[in-house]
């Protein structure tokens, strides 16, 4: 009586949540649709801007709220103290700059904004021209996309696991210590402990989430690639590699610098990884958990903010690079 | 903004109806939960089993967030212990554990969305979170009910000589956990001296048969705690609790050759390649061994020791006899320096209000009194107040029962954990990472101690 | 996260069929036996994590304690016993097991795929096809704000809910009392996906043909009508493979809801109570695995079921360049 009960409030309980989900829903489109006709029946020359208006406006206004203001905050924060009630200049950066353990901290995440994109791109793109003509490809492009289902901290809690050490008098239950003792290392290390190591077995997880997206859209966009193309060159005499390198990959250009700039803003703002694994110890850390580390476990808000916006600074080239690159684009259409 | 009817008994559960404007979406928000479980006393004495919380009613209805870093299955021992209280008042109290408390809290209560109640574990974040203006003193009845703590409790639950957190629970830091059969199989005597500790160590690592000392400082975020814990052991051991107190000062840094000394200690005690870490690896492994884990190698034979506060019990197999001729026990870790008396090194957590509302001041006072602490005590084991109101004889666990003694022992030198008293930019984040460095890289002791005295706030 | 698998496509072209003699010499400069075996290897390098957090989660605690998982091969010893605890037994977790967490992710999910996705393929239409003086301008700062620290923001947004927004003394929003409800939530996942949804949806977009569109200006149909009955069917495929990105990004996420849902069973998706979990997991890898791998099945079966959409999203495309 009682369980039925509880069960039956369980239920409740469920589709309420779910309702009031979808309701909001439902209520964003109608007034969507609303604004739509109401501002569709403007005529003459304040349609345009109406819809400008209308159109942009929500997503303008979210952006400011959402990204605008906080960035204006932090750059203004990181000329600040602690707790933000004395201006002290730059005396942040120069902390930054000149702090070991920061400089441990800046070299890890350029070495993880160079190398995990990259590895992951190569891999996927790699993938992407053998897997084509395997049987069930299909089979295989989904185990290997898999992982991006995994949450960072799922990720970070399996390979976790797979990492684990234990002394050599004991069975192992860590995946890549019993492979190294079967294989003939009877004193496999601490992994986790290895240092420089332990940063590459960390970007590993990160490969390893990331390789198949890069995988899938490379696929796609090989596929795409207009058949006279390919032909052409062949007609020409290009043939495997030379083919690949001359003809597909300029092909997939724009593709490739996409992916591999989303990878690497993943990559930048991924702290689960490092978080759930290493907590930043054992000369692991990078500025997106120190950023956080600083600013909301230390109680520095000037000295998180200061990283905040090294970090932002660090990927602007990037962001510049492929502005440009559209700029191209568009300036050719 | 429209407004959903619904029936009768969907009403009681949260109502997010959603309005949505075209520019920024806003929700109007009808939360009618009146979460209370039956306890229909709204008006009116309260009846039977209810009449001893006659001093908290007149709220039903209500309800009192409070976020702190206790997890399940402790958690539920908590939430049982207020579920009479609960019932009776019509105060719904919604806990909420975190393993990321003490970044969050920072979060929530600069982002203006600060819980009613934190359970806050360190003074020093205390601290913090009273310097941020947010924090609420206490009302009188619970500021009375401060006459049932020693004294010194009431120090810590203070901020610039006034009073805002009600000590909650109280741990003993300074145990060793052993094994009793073995110790008895093996001959070995349960060492009184620091001398005697260090020799039976030898002993032990000598006889070949598993090392002598266990140990895991891995703690998710929170890594390098248990090693903190040890640094302190030995400088309260070996200098007494002057020193202690201008080290938690600063006057003593952590560079001063007393402190460099005591780090000396521990790195003859529990970084010793032939006494560590018994059962799981070489030293570097106390770094990536979980202090959940740490112990396990004691019932297997292949530690001895290990040193850990009265809340590891909770860690132990459902099945693992507990007590003086069990599986497992522990002793009183005896002082470096014989000199010192009985030092006892504890933690405690205070519950911090961020709200004046008057069912958050009804839940402060009942929870500030030793008629709660008494509920939370015969709830289940592991778990001590330093709350004098208590009766000594409902702790019918041994650990316990040694762990309540030596907190109220009169003759005891007892000090808080220095790391919990420190600045959180140095006892809940550099001295962790430092120390943590020094397990797993081995870095050198004067740089371990110039690291942690460069992130002391200025 | 990364969701750029729109960014290549665009509607203009049919779906190509399977063999076509360009795509074929490719495919054949790389056959071989060597090949193929490179990529089963990847594939089972890829899967076995995976497939090792299933086996923990189904081995008994004292098994997954002291051996390694690939023991069940020798010792098959599996109990579903660890999935029954997480779900529903209330000594695990404060209010009766995941169960409540699970609904509270499909309901934080849904809408936070829905809003920016609806609102970012308004922005990038207007972008595309109603040009107006600085739109480049605007395009390339809402790409540029990709950068941005998400971190950063949770302070500045958590005092607007709670506090509403004020200048200089004046009240602009006033406080809604949104603690306990999924609005918060939503709202910040949807500001954070704003930037990339709108960059690939707009790349989409933009290259819809012009004469559909001019054509439809010269019938008299405003804006809201093309974008409505024209843009949004076409966009389909391209709305779908974001739709999976974002999904999987929301379910994923832990600091978004940590700050703005909290632990709170009223609200907190599964990934809270699951990092709530991690934290005390000394001894109990066979819990949490099994917890782990609950939280894995939604996106899968999402993923897997929306999987032809997105590929014929992406194969709608045509390449750049």
């Amino acid at each position: 009586m009682r369980t039925a009960q509880l069960a039956d409030s369980a239920w409740i309980d469920t589709a309420i949540k779910l309702g009031n989900s979808l309701g909001a829903i439902a209520a964003f489109l109608a007034i969507l649709l609303v604004v739509f006709l109401a501002a569709g029946l403007a005529a003459g020359r304040f349609q345009r801007p109406l819809a400008v208006l209308v159109f942009l406006g929500p997503a303008i206004v979210l952006l400011i709220v959402g990204l605008v203001a906080p960035l204006i905050r932090t750059v203004y924060l990181s000329f600040y103290n602690a707790d933000s009630t004395r201006f002290i200049g730059g005396k942040n950066y120069g902390w930054a700059l000149t702090t070991d353990s920061i400089h441990q901290v800046l070299l890890n995440t350029a070495l993880w904004l160079v190398i995990a994109p990259l590895a992951a791109t190569a891999l996927g793109l790699v993938l992407a021209l053998l897997v084509e003509r395997m049987k069930h490809q299909a089979v295989y492009k989904s185990l290997i996309f898999m992982p991006m289902a995994v949450s960072l901290v799922g990720a970070g809690i399996i390979w976790k696991f797979v990492y684990e050490a234990r002394d050599s008098s004991q069975q192992q239950v860590g995946l890549l210590s019993q492979l190294a003792v079967s294989l003939g290392w009877q004193h496999p290390p601490n992994w986790i402990l290895s240092h420089p190591l332990n940063n590459f077995l960390l970007m590993a997880v990160m490969v390893w989430v990331q390789t198949g997206f890069a995988m899938v859209v490379l696929s796609a966009a090989i596929k795409a690639i207009p058949d006279e193309v390919t032909e052409a060159a062949r007609l020409d005499g290009a043939r495997g590699l030379k083919l690949f390198w001359f003809v597909t990959v300029p092909m997939i250009r724009t593709t490739l610098v996409v992916v591999l700039t989303t990878v690497m803003i993943t990559t930048l703002k991924a702290f689960d990884i490092i978080r759930t694994m290493t907590g930043g110890n054992f000369g692991t850390q990078v500025l997106a958990n120190e950023m956080y580390s600083q600013s909301f476990e230390q109680y520095n808000i000037g000295r998180g903010s200061t990283l905040a916006v090294i970090l932002f600074l660090a990927v602007l080239p990037l962001v510049a690079y492929n502005i440009v690159q559209l700029r191209k684009e568009r300036g050719t259409r | 903004m429209t407004r959903k009817p619904r029936p009768a008994p969907f009403r009681r559960r949260l109502l997010a109806v959603p309005a949505v404007l075209a520019l920024v979406l806003a929700a109007a928000c009808s939360n009618s939960s009146s979460g209370s479980k039956g306890g229909g006393q709204a008006a009116g004495p309260l009846t039977g089993d209810c009449s001893k919380y006659q001093a908290y009613a007149g709220h039903s209805g209500t309800k009192v967030t409070m976020y702190a870093s206790i997890l399940s299955p402790e958690s539920d021992s908590l939430e049982k212990s207020w579920a009479e209280f609960s019932t009776c008042t019509g105060i719904k109290i919604s806990y909420e554990g975190s393993n990321d408390f003490e970044s969050q809290l920072q979060v929530r209560v600069t982002g203006g969305n600060a819980p009613d109640f934190a359970i806050i574990p360190q003074p020093g974040l205390l601290a913090q979170m009273v310097k941020s203006g947010k924090a609420v003193k206490p009302p009188a009845q619970t500021v009375a009910n401060e006459d049932k703590w020693n004294p010194v409790w009431k120090t810590y639950g203070s901020v610039n000589g006034t009073f805002y957190a009600a000590p909650m629970s109280a741990n003993m830091k300074s145990l060793v956990w052993y094994s009793p059969k073995a110790f008895q199989q093996a001959g070995y005597q349960v060492p009184q001296t620091w001398a005697d500790l260090m020799a039976l160590s030898d002993r032990i690592a000598k006889a070949g048969s598993g090392k002598p000392w266990c140990g895991g400082i891995g703690s998710g975020t929170a890594t390098g705690w248990p090693a903190t814990d040890w640094l302190e052991e030995a400088v309260l051991g070996s200098y007494g609790g002057d020193v202690y107190d201008q080290w938690v000062g600063h006057q003593v840094k952590f560079s001063d050759p007393k402190i460099i000394a005591a780090m000396q200690t521990v790195a003859g005690w529990m970084q010793n390649p032939a006494w560590v870490n018994g059962g799981i690896g070489d030293v570097k492994s106390i770094a990536t061994t979980t202090f959940q884990d740490a112990g396990t190698p004691i019932l297997t034979g292949k530690c001895w020791m290990l040193q850990q506060a009265s809340f590891y019990q909770a860690q132990w197999p459902k099945d693992t006899k507990i007590g003086p001729d069990g599986d497992v026990f522990a002793f009183h870790l005896p002082a470096v320096n014989p000199a010192v008396t009985n030092p006892v090194e504890g933690g405690g957590e205070f519950l911090t209000a961020f709200s004046g509302r008057p069912e958050v001041q009804a839940v402060q006072n009942y929870l500030s009194s030793s008629d709660w602490a008494s509920s939370r005590v015969k709830v289940s084991t592991g778990w001590v107040s330093a709350n004098q109101g208590v009766d000594k004889s409902l702790y019918t666990d041994p650990i316990d029962k040694l762990s309540a003694e030596a907190l109220t022992d009169p003759a005891a030198t007892f000090r808080f954990d220095a790391s919990d008293l420190m600045p959180a930019a140095v006892g809940a984040a550099q001295e962790w990472k430092s120390l943590t460095a020094w397990f797993a890289q081995g870095q050198a002791i004067p740089k371990v101690a110039a690291d942690i005295d460069a992130a002391w706030p200025q | 996260m990364s969701d750029t698998a729109v960014s290549s496509a665009g509607p203009t072209r049919p779906a190509q069929p399977a063999a076509r003699p360009g795509a074929e010499a490719v495919r054949r400069s790389f056959s071989s036996p060597l090949a193929s075996v490179f990529v089963i290897a990847v594939t089972v390098l890829w899967t076995i994590p995976t497939f090792g957090l299933l086996a923990t989660s189904l081995r008994p605690k004292e098994a997954v304690a002291t051996t390694g998982w690939w023991e069940m091969f020798v010792h098959p010893d599996l109990i579903l016993s660890n999935y029954h605890t997480v779900l529903f037994e209330g000594s695990f977790g404060v209010s009766g097991g995941l169960m409540p967490y699970l609904v509270n992710s499909l309901a934080i999910s849904v809408p936070a795929t829905v809003f920016p996705l609806v609102l970012a393929s308004m922005a990038a239409y207007a972008l595309a096809w109603v040009r107006f003086k600085g739109s480049d301008t605007v395009f390339f700062v809402i790409f540029a704000l990709q950068v941005v620290p998400l971190q950063m923001a949770l302070i500045p947004l958590l005092q607007l809910f709670s506090g509403g927004a004020h200048l200089g003394g004046a009240t602009i929003l006033p406080a809604f009392d949104l603690s306990g409800t999924y609005v918060p939530v939503w709202l910040a996942h949807t500001m954070f996906a704003l930037p990339l949804a709108t960059f690939l949806l707009h790349n989409f977009i933009s290259q819809l043909p012009r004469d559909l569109m001019e054509a439809a200006v010269v019938d008299g149909a405003s804006h809201f009508r093309i974008f409505w009955s024209i843009v949004l069917p076409l966009c389909t495929p391209a709305l779908a493979s974001f739709a999976i990105f974002q999904f999987l990004w929301v379910w994923n996420d832990l600091l978004v809801a940590l700050t703005f849902a909290g632990g709170n069973p009223d609200v907190a998706p599964m990934t809270a109570r699951l990092a709530q979990l991690s934290g005390s997991f000394g001894g109990r890898w066979e819990l949490l695995t099994a917890g782990a791998f609950l939280s894995l099945i939604v996106p899968l079966v999402v993923f897997f079921s929306l999987q032809r959409y997105f590929v014929r999203g992406l194969l709608a495309g045509s390449v750049k360049g």
